[in-house]
């Protein structure tokens, strides 16, 4: 029987797989991108979990929100991305450092 | 009404030229101060007449309101009586001529509308302290005539020597000012009003009280009389303060004239007579005024002898004249005083002033070792110095006589005759300084004026020779000449005479200080006349000036016998035989380097108040300033910006995956708080 904790560990791990990629990560942004969707998805694994151990649907519509926005967010990040290869001819996480000033 | 004109035309005539003279001209704001200034002289003396016959009553002429604070009332008001008809006189008669000469000797200088709008401004602060009512107006000409001599004293501002001396006599003065000031709030506290006629009617009904100062108790009349006495001792140079007046010769000739000679250094003795009722109630302060008095004119003369600089010899021979007038103010022969006051502006302005067109026929060459044989070159100016020297020195006999003749031996009489142990020693001093006036008087006489012409070595004949311009504006004050005596020889060069403008105020001048002792000694110091001519404005001793009348043949003769003495040891030393001065110099070294050194008062003054102040100053500046509140305030502040900026900088690599840690590791931090600590 596959109870609530499996569910929560599976999302702790994805979430922790997520955060990691952003830190470690030193080659390109792109992988920076898709380590966010994937703590957006341990968020979500958690809500539905959640939901349905609890039987609350809010949970779930939450969930589908959040797969909304970050659909959103992938579209604007590559987009960004696009142009900022344009400009910078890399997408090198060292050379993402304009931040600097 | 006369009196307002006199006392207000100079100060509007300083303001037209002063503010309007870019725009009015410099001939124009000429015009309108000395125009100011003969007026105020032609309306002064009927006013002395007037007081002369006899006809004239002491009046209040009020002006304005000024101050009312509590008990305290000061108004302005002008005060007219016989003591400041006599100042009235003095005043704009020796500032009008000033004037009128600065049109010749400041001919070709480019700051003429500034130069007499200052003159001016001086002759009107110099009226209001002589007519003031109560002591804050003094105070507040007082004050005026400072400002006014130390913006003529450094008048060319570009000389460095210049700018010192200006603030050497401001600074001095105001030691004494501050002496005055205390004098005035003490005045105040005693007697709860500071009107002049107020304080002199009570004064003697608080002769023998005491007050608390400094922690002692003392006579209360003699704290106030010395204290004002400070004042005075500032502003007519006396010892210790007198250093500030030989210095303030870097100023051009006429102010020397004006003010360093004939007015506001006898701004002193005249607030002396002013108030002598009030002096009159304290011996010791008397005795004081004696002493000081004695010991600056002794001094000032023994210095006078060894100067080179014609102006700084006629600068000391003032501060003598000075002391002569305070010590017969201090044995109470305030007559005397003032009538040595009236015949010194006379012929000291006058000194000055032809020492002035020597000055300027010689091309601003001041240094007497290079004159010489000038008596042909310029005959005008040659007889009107003899006569200011014959002033001076005090000639006369029997019925006729000199200025100083009258006003010296008046006050050597009655120094005599007050029969005080300040009064004689006074009358040695006075005595033994009349040689040494005589002497020096006589020196410079026949070193400018007789002998060889020594001018070929000039500096400045030599400029003015080879067309280097050397203007007005050069002026120079201390030669820097090696002491060798120069070479004889003209170098080509012939002095002229002076234009009209300089010779019409000197030989005016030379009128009076022949004439002004001889007709007008009875109204100042006659024990029959003078009562009537003064009418309580000084506290005139009837007794003491009969005492001085009757006193021995011998008192009468001395003055006589030692001015003859200096003349004749000057005429021995710089005629006969010219090489004896320099072989008495030779003969006793030490003498003449303590006296030529002005008795190195400045060096004193220089080691005991200039480098310690210099010192307490550096070690504000560099200890408390620079290594205390620099240190730890901005200087310490901006440091600690600037390490925190460097500090912070390191931290902002600019890497998006440090900021994305840094707010992982603080979110984590925040919900662990909320989680476990902040139930």
């Amino acid at each position: 029987m596959i109870s609530l904790s499996h569910y929560l560990t599976v999302a702790a791990i994805l979430f922790t797989i997520g955060v990691l990629g952003i830190f470690l990560n030193r080659r390109n942004v792109i992988l920076m991108l898709m380590a966010i969707e994937l703590i957006l998805l341990a968020v979500n694994i958690n809500l539905v979990a959640f939901s349905a151990y609890l039987g609350d649907l809010t949970g779930q519509v939450l969930a589908m929100f959040v797969l909304t926005v970050a659909a959103a967010e992938a579209a604007i990040g590559l987009a960004i991305l696009v142009i900022f290869f344009r400009r910078r001819g890399s997408i090198a996480v060292d050379d993402v450092n304009r931040m600097h000033g | 009404m006369q009196l307002i004109l006199i006392v207000f035309l100079p100060l509007i005539a300083a303001l037209v030229a002063g503010l309007g003279g870019p725009w009015i001209g410099k001939t124009a704001a000429k015009v309108v101060t000395t125009g100011a200034l003969f007026i105020g002289a032609f309306l002064s003396w009927p006013i002395f007449f007037q007081y002369i016959g006899g006809s004239a009553h002491p009046t209040v002429v009020p002006v304005m309101e000024w101050i009312r604070s509590g008990t305290m009332t000061v108004d302005w008001a002008l005060r007219l009586d016989a003591l400041t008809a006599v100042m009235l006189v003095v005043v704009t008669t020796v500032s009008s001529l000033v004037h009128l000469y600065s049109w010749g000797y400041m001919e070709e200088d480019p700051g003429q509308p500034r130069f007499f709008a200052y003159l001016s401004l001086f002759s009107f602060a110099m009226l209001m302290l002589v007519t003031a009512d109560n002591l804050v107006q003094m105070f507040f000409g007082w004050e005026g005539v400072g400002l006014a001599s130390y913006l003529l004293i450094g008048f060319w501002y570009h000389k460095p020597s210049a700018n010192a001396a200006a603030l050497k006599a401001f600074i001095v003065n105001r030691i004494g000012d501050f002496g005055f000031s205390l004098g005035i709030f003490g005045t105040f506290l005693v007697f709860g009003t500071v009107s002049i006629p107020a304080i002199l009617a009570a004064a003697p009904h608080m002769a023998g009280s005491t007050i608390g100062f400094a922690g002692m108790r003392v006579d209360t009349m003699t704290l106030l009389c010395l204290l004002l006495f400070v004042g005075a001792m500032g502003k007519s140079a006396q010892l210790p303060l007198h250093t500030w007046l030989p210095d303030a010769m870097e100023g051009p000739t006429p102010v020397s004239a004006l003010i360093h000679a004939a007015t506001m250094v006898t701004a002193g003795v005249f607030m002396v007579c002013r108030l002598s009722p009030m002096f009159e109630t304290s011996t010791t302060a008397l005795n004081v005024v004696t002493y000081v008095g004695a010991a600056t004119c002794i001094f000032a003369a023994t210095v006078g002898c060894a100067q080179n600089d014609i102006k700084r010899v006629i600068a000391y021979s003032t501060c003598s004249q000075l002391g002569y007038m305070f010590f017969a103010a201090g044995v109470g022969a305030y007559g005397a005083a003032m009538f040595h006051l009236f015949t010194h502006a006379f012929f000291k302005a006058l000194l000055f002033l032809a020492a002035g067109s020597v000055i300027h026929a010689m091309h601003h060459e001041q240094d007497m070792r290079y004159y010489g044989g000038l008596r042909k070159e310029i005959p005008i100016t040659f007889w009107v110095m003899v006569i200011g020297t014959l002033a001076i020195t005090g000639v006369g006999a029997g019925p006729f006589g000199f200025a100083g003749f009258w006003s010296k031996d008046a006050i050597l009489e009655d120094s005599w005759a007050g029969g005080t142990v300040s009064g004689t020693i006074a009358f040695w001093i006075g005595a033994l300084a009349a040689l040494l006036t005589s002497f020096y008087s006589w020196r410079l006489i026949f070193l400018t004026f007789f002998g060889e012409p020594r001018w070929g070595a000039s500096e400045h004949i030599q400029h003015a020779l080879h067309g280097e311009e050397d203007l007005a504006s050069e002026e120079h004050g201390d030669s820097s000449h090696s002491a060798v005596a120069p070479p004889t020889g003209t170098g080509g060069y012939h002095p002229h005479e002076s234009p009209w403008t300089i010779l019409v105020p000197i030989i005016l001048l030379a009128l009076g200080a022949l004439l002004a002792g001889e007709i007008w000694h009875p109204i100042f110091v006659d024990p029959e006349r003078a009562p009537e001519f003064w009418r309580q404005s000084v506290a005139f001793s009837v007794a003491l000036a009969r005492a001085g009348e009757d006193s021995a043949t011998w008192v009468k003769l001395t003055p006589t016998i030692v001015m003859l003495l200096g003349l004749w040891i000057a005429w021995n030393n710089y005629i006969r035989n010219p090489q004896a001065a320099t072989r008495f110099v030779e003969q006793f070294p030490a003498v003449y380097r303590f006296v030529s050194n002005k008795w190195y008062f400045d060096e004193l003054y220089d080691l005991l108040f200039v480098r310690p102040a210099l010192w307490l100053g550096r070690l504000f500046w560099h200890g408390g300033d620079e290594g205390t509140i620099d240190r730890f305030g901005p200087h310490g502040a901006a440091y600690a910006v600037g390490v925190g900026n460097r500090v912070t900088a390191r931290i902002q690599s600019g890497y998006l995956y440090s900021y994305a840690l840094v707010m992982l590791l603080g979110l984590i931090g925040a919900a662990s708080w909320a989680i476990w600590w902040a139930k």
